[in-house]
């Protein structure tokens, strides 16, 4: 079990093992699971993966609500590429795979089907670009796993729990540590790069325009991508956060329990409750949940009743 | 505890992995426990699941899985289409259960031949469920373990005659949970195991008198 990076980090040169290695391990040991298999379920997770982006990229028409769909191709197409290809390719990778969610198809909750679209987009965008192997993914994986772990059990990696910053909050903190330990960054910048990523989406809420995961979870997985990869650049040029990475979280698990349940994926408040967010909700039929809305969202305990997770 | 694989994943069909995962894998826990696809369903839903289900293919997950198919079964797509085929028809209602009740629940009354079961079960986020309530006893089912149920004679000894007679073919029992209608009538039991309980001791506890029904859930993850 671990629970903090601190820990991880020192069980780890203890053992004289690397922070993937570790994270196999305790699994082994932990589920009893031989080793082959947790590296191949990963490699068919990766699999998952990209088939969920080709699959979004391809498919140009609407989604079932019509609020996404298409639009990733759209970007990958016609976007300026302001910060070159990359930038661009790794957006639309991450609006592709909430596109295939959006449209009943199979996807890796990576931690969570709202948030299914950082990690797949920061790592498989950077893969040939940085010469990493399917191996080195893995690997790479394992991280981002031990990562998830530690903020699920200090924390949470649920929308419904923490608000958004706690669902894409938590994807993009492991697709920073996954990549800047590919990079090659020691301990010290794998938790630098999770501090910067998590400190970057502090108090962001989780509000599903009519409970859908679609709007603005979409384009919420393309920032966080971009946030992921920001923390990582800056971490692994040796910037430093004076703050530690698990107080970091610590203040992540803070704020997820004192926002007002409206913000916390029951579609009550924020976006979702918008003249506009109304409207779409009730277009698609959501009677009961524009009454609420209309009501300004009840804040007792009743109106955690609705929403997705 | 937290594993590797709740992080990666579940593999599931999107969007929702309460939503439609978890109610793909009710739908699933419902018929194994039934023993097989139902010819009829009445399923009930509550709160957030019948207020926005219908963004979320709720329903149609629930069918895919009454027909047997798993949260990352491409089939749920099309499963109202394929359950019309197979001849389930499966009508939904919207139900109350009260404030207490969890908001993704789901009342079912499923049949199959001239067998009627009602299951309360919800689903209670990153696709896991719990079935709450099996023909009016009171359980605790996740399917995340190879899980045998059993409507016994509520007479000492057993509960031990069952897991003895488990333990013999060398399978670890993880929980048994044992729930009775009144002193000396019945008693359903849940009893998880490490691994499947083998047919041969299933037929052979089918066949006890004082066992009145038994079925087993196989493992729901991976």
């Amino acid at each position: 079990m671990i629970r903090s990076f601190a820990e991880w980090f020192e069980q780890a040169e203890s053992l004289g093992v690397d922070l993937a290695e570790f994270v196999e391990r305790r699994e082994v040991k932990e589920t009893g699971v031989p080793r082959e298999a947790i590296r191949k379920r990963i490699e068919e997770t990766l699999a998952v993966m990209r088939q969920a982006v080709r699959q979004g990229l391809e498919e140009s028409g609407p989604s079932p609500s019509g609020l996404t769909g298409g639009r990733s191709g759209r970007l990958a197409e016609g976007g300026p590429r302001l910060l070159g290809e990359g930038f661009t390719a790794m957006l639309s990778h991450a609006i592709a795979t909430l596109e295939t969610n959006a449209r009943m198809g199979l996807i890796m909750a990576t931690p969570t089907a709202g948030a299914a679209g950082v990690v797949p987009a920061v790592l498989l965008t950077l893969a040939p670009a940085r010469g990493w192997s399917d191996e080195r993914l893995v690997d790479a994986m394992l991280v981002a796993g031990g990562t998830g772990i530690i903020i699920a059990e200090r924390a949470s990696i649920a929308g419904a729990g923490g608000g958004c910053q706690a669902e894409t909050g938590s994807a993009a903190a492991m697709a920073a540590a996954a990549i800047t330990w590919l990079e090659g960054g020691d301990d010290g910048q794998v938790a630098t790069a999770v501090a910067l990523t998590i400190q970057g989406m502090l108090g962001l809420i989780c509000d599903p325009v009519a409970g859908l995961v679609e709007i603005p979870c979409a384009y919420r997985n393309a920032s966080a991508a971009v946030n992921a990869v920001a923390a990582a650049e800056m971490a692994l040029a040796g910037l430093d956060f004076p703050i530690p990475v698990d107080q970091v979280v610590d203040v992540m698990g803070d704020v997820g329990e004192k926002l007002d349940v409206r913000f916390r994926e029951t579609a009550l408040g924020g976006l979702a409750a918008t003249p506009a967010g109304q409207e779409i909700a009730a277009r698609a039929g959501m009677t009961e949940l524009v009454q609420l809305q209309r009501k300004g969202g009840t804040r007792g305990e009743g109106s955690a009743r609705f929403g997705p997770s | 505890m937290t594993t590797l694989f709740d992080i990666l994943g579940p593999r599931m069909v999107g969007p929702s992995s309460s939503h439609t995962a978890g109610a793909c894998r009710l739908g699933y826990v419902v018929q194994a426990i039934l023993g097989g696809r139902p010819d009829r369903a009445v399923v009930g839903l509550h709160g957030s699941f019948a207020m926005t289900g219908e963004g979320h293919g709720t329903r149609r997950a629930i069918t895919g899985g009454l027909l047997g198919h798993r949260p990352d079964d491409a089939r749920l797509r099309e499963a109202e289409a394929e359950a019309a085929e197979q001849g389930l028809t499966v009508e939904f209602r919207t139900v109350d259960l009260g404030d207490d009740a969890h908001p993704n629940s789901a009342v079912f009354e499923v049949t199959r031949g001239d067998e009627t079961i009602r299951v309360t079960g919800c689903s209670i986020g990153g696709g896991q469920i719990q079935v709450l309530e099996i023909d009016g006893f009171e359980v605790d089912l996740s399917g995340s373990l190879p899980t045998l149920v059993v409507v016994a004679d509520d007479v000492p000894g057993t509960v031990a005659r069952i897991t003895g007679r488990i333990a013999e073919r060398g399978l670890n029992v993880a929980t048994v949970r044992v729930d009775r209608t009144g002193r000396g009538e019945r008693a359903l039991m849940t009893i998880e195991t490490d691994e499947d309980v083998p047919a041969d001791v299933l037929e052979e506890l089918a066949g006890q008198p004082w066992v009145h029904w038994i079925r087993n859930v196989h493992q729901l993850n991976a």
